[in-house]
C-alpha cells in the first residue's frame, strides 16, 4: 500500500459525495440565483430515512436507497412550493433567511426523533478492505464510488438528451426567453428540486454507511459542497463535480502537509480564496455572457 | 403575393401598462391582420419593448385587452401562448449561449409534438451558416448569426403571428440587410408579423402599416409608404437616418 495511492483515492471517495451534494447547490443556483442553505440537511434527512427503513425497519438496502432518494426528492419539492416559491420576488436575502431557517427546523427535528447521538449503519465488523492500485478501499468505499459515478452519469444523460433537460439548460440561461418559447418555467424549478434533493439524500445514505449519523452531519457537508459549487463555479454542472473531486482530493492530500485535524478548516480556506480571487469559479460563466434584453 | 385580408389576427385595445408605480403605457390601440407586416416606432423608451411584452404576458401590471384570433389572451402565462401560435424574437441577444444552435432550434419546437424535421430544414435552408454551425454553442456564433438563431428558433415554434424586437440592433449594414430580406421573405411566404424597429426608414420601407408610438401612446398610424412621405414623421424621425 503506498500513503500517496490511500489518499488520493480517500479524496475521490469523500469528493464524490461533495459532488453529489454540490450539484443540487448549483443546479438551484444555476436557475434562481438562490442557494438553497437547507441542502446540507436534505443530506442529512436522505441518511436518515436510509437509516429507519434499512436498520430500524430492516427493509433491504436495495429498496431504502431509492425509497429514501424518492422521499427527499418530494421534500425538495414541497420545500421549494411552500417555503421559497412565495418569496421568488422578495429581496435576496428573505429566500436565504428561509432556507436558514428550514435547516435549523431540520436539524432540530432530527434531534427530536432520533436525539443527539450517533447511528450507524455498521451490523458486523467491519469487511476485509480490497488493494485496489496500492491503496486498500472497502466494499462500501467502492460502492460510493460507483453509485455516486452512476448517479452522475444519468444526472448528465438527463441534462444533455432529455427534452425536460435541455428546458433546464435554456431556463438556466434565460428564464424570460425560455418562457417565451413555451417552457414552464416553475415545472422546471420543480424539477431541479427534486433531483438536487434526491442526489443529495443518495450523498447522505452513501457517508451514513460509512460513517456515524448524526443531525449535524450535513453542516460540513454541505458547506464542503458549496465550496466545491463555488470552485468549479456555480451553475455549472460539470463544474460541481470537478470542483467536488478537488475538495475532496486536496483535503485528503493536505493532511500530508498539515495536522490532520485541520482538514475541514482546508475546505473553509479554499472558499475565502475563490470568493477573493476568482468568484466566477474554474468553469463559471463570465459575466458578459449573463446577456439580457 | 398573399396581401392583408380582413381577419385580424392581434388586436390590443385599450392597453395601458405599469412598472411599479410608473405608467409606460397609456390606452394604446393596435391591430394586426391576418398576412400584414406592421411596424411599431418611436424614440427610445417610447414604450414600444413594452407593448410585446405585454402581448407575452411577461408584464402583469396592465390593464385593457389583447385578443389573439378572437380570443383574450391578456390573462395567459407567457409559456401558454407558444402553444396558440405566437413567437417572440426578444430584443437583444436572446439565444441560449450554452445550449449549441441546433438544441436553440429544436428547443423552439418545445410545445409541439409533431415532426420537427422539416421545420429545421426550412430553417436551415433560410440560414444555411447556422446549419455549418449546428453543433456549436450558440454563445460562440457572432451577433448577426445568434439573431438568425434567435429568428430560426422563433419559426421553429410556427407561428401564426411573429413578434420581432428591434431584429437589427447592433448589426453590420450586410447583416442587417441579410435579416430584412429574411423579414420579406417570411412576410411573403404568409407569416403575419408584427415588429419593433429603430431603423424607421427601412421598417416604414417595409411595412404595410405603422404605428408611432411616443411616451407609451399612439401617436401615428398608417400605411408605411404614406408615413414616409409625412412631413411630421420625416422631421421627428427620418431626419438623417438613413
Ligand atoms: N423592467 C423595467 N423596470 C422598470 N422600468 C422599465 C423596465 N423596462 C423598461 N422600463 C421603462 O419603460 C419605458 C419603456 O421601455 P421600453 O423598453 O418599452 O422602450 P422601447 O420603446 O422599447 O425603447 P428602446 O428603443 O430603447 O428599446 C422606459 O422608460 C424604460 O426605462
Ligand atoms: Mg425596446
Amino acid at each position: 500500500m503506498s500513503i500517496a495511492a490511500q489518499l488520493i483515492a480517500n479524496g475521490l471517495i469523500a469528493g464524490s459525495i461533495y459532488a453529489l451534494v454540490a450539484l443540487g447547490y448549483t443546479m438551484v443556483y444555476g436557475i434562481l440565483k438562490f442557494i438553497n442553505f437547507a441542502h446540507g440537511e436534505i443530506f442529512m434527512m436522505g441518511a436518515y430515512i436510509g437509516w429507519t427503513l434499512h436498520v430500524l425497519w430492516g427493509v433491504p438496502l436495495l429498496i431504502a436507497f431509492p425509497v429514501a432518494m424518492i422521499c427527499c426528492g418530494a421534500f425538495g419539492y414541497f420545500l421549494e412550493k411552500i417555503a421559497y416559491k412565495p418569496l421568488r420576488n422578495a429581496p435576496v436575502w428573505a429566500p436565504l433567511i428561509t432556507a436558514i431557517g428550514v435547516s435549523i427546523f431540520l436539524q432540530s427535528l432530527a434531534i427530536l426523533i432520533y436525539g443527539a447521538q450517533v447511528k450507524t449503519f455498521r451490523t458486523g465488523e467491519v469487511a476485509q478492505g480490497l488493494h485496489i492500485l496500492g491503496a486498500i478501499i472497502t466494499p462500501i468505499q467502492l460502492t460510493i464510488i460507483i453509485v455516486s459515478t452512476v448517479l452522475m452519469v444519468l444526472l448528465w444523460l438527463f441534462v444533455k438528451k432529455t427534452k425536460i433537460g435541455k428546458a433546464m439548460r435554456a431556463v438556466a440561461d434565460n428564464r424570460e426567453v425560455a418562457s417565451t418559447i413555451g417552457i414552464n418555467v416553475n415545472k422546471v424549478i420543480s424539477v431541479v428540486f427534486v433531483i438536487g434533493s434526491a442526489l443529495a439524500a443518495a450523498g447522505g445514505i452513501l457517508v451514513g454507511m460509512e460513517q456515524n449519523l448524526t443531525p449535524t452531519m450535513g453542516v460540513s457537508v454541505g458547506i464542503k459542497a458549496f465550496t466545491a459549487t463555488i470552485v468549479g463555479g456555480i451553475g455549472s454542472i460539470p463544474g460541481a463535480v470537478l470542483g467536488g473531486l478537488a475538495i475532496g482530493l486536496i483535503e485528503n492530500i493536505g493532511i500530508w502537509f498539515i495536522p490532520s485535524g485541520y482538514k475541514d478548516a482546508i475546505a473553509f480556506i479554499i472558499l475565502l480564496l475563490m470568493l477573493i480571487f476568482k468568484p466566477t469559479g474554474i468553469l463559471g460563466r463570465k459575466k458578459e455572457e449573463d446577456v439580457r434584453g | 403575393m398573399l396581401k392583408p385580408s380582413k381577419d385580424i389576427v392581434l388586436k390590443i385595445s385599450n392597453l395601458s401598462s405599469w412598472y411599479g408605480k410608473v405608467q409606460i403605457l397609456h390606452e394604446v390601440d393596435m391591430h394586426v391582420k391576418k398576412g400584414e407586416l406592421v411596424s411599431i416606432i418611436g424614440p427610445n423608451g417610447a414604450g414600444k419593448s413594452t407593448i410585446l411584452k405585454n402581448i407575452f404576458g411577461i408584464i402583469k401590471k396592465r390593464k385593457g385587452n389583447i385578443k389573439f384570433l378572437k380570443k383574450e389572451i391578456i390573462t395567459m402565462q407567457p409559456e401558454e401562448l407558444a402553444k396558440i401560435g405566437i413567437a417572440i424574437v426578444p430584443q437583444g441577444r436572446s439565444v441560449f449561449p450554452s445550449l449549441t444552435v441546433e438544441e436553440n432550434l429544436v428547443i423552439g419546437a418545445y410545445t409541439r409534438s409533431d415532426n420537427i424535421k422539416k421545420d429545421l430544414e426550412y430553417v436551415y435552408d433560410k440560414f444555411p451558416v447556422l446549419k455549418e454551425r449546428r453543433n456549436q454553442p450558440a454563445k460562440l456564433l457572432s451577433g448577426g448569426e445568434q439573431q438568425m438563431v434567435s429568428m430560426g428558433r422563433s419559426l421553429m415554434v410556427k407561428p401564426k403571428l411573429l413578434l420581432l424586437d428591434e431584429p437589427t440592433l447592433g448589426l453590420s449594414p450586410s447583416m442587417k440587410k441579410l435579416i430584412f430580406d429574411k423579414i420579406i421573405e417570411l412576410n411573403k411566404s404568409g407569416l403575419t408579423i408584427l415588429m419593433v424597429e429603430q431603423n424607421a426608414r427601412m421598417s416604414l420601407k417595409l411595412s404595410d402599416r405603422a404605428y408611432v408610438l411616443e411616451l407609451g401612446r399612439n401617436r401615428y398610424v398608417g400605411k408605411g409608404k404614406t408615413l414616409l412621405k409625412d412631413k411630421r414623421i420625416q422631421h421627428l424621425y427620418l431626419g438623417g437616418v438613413a
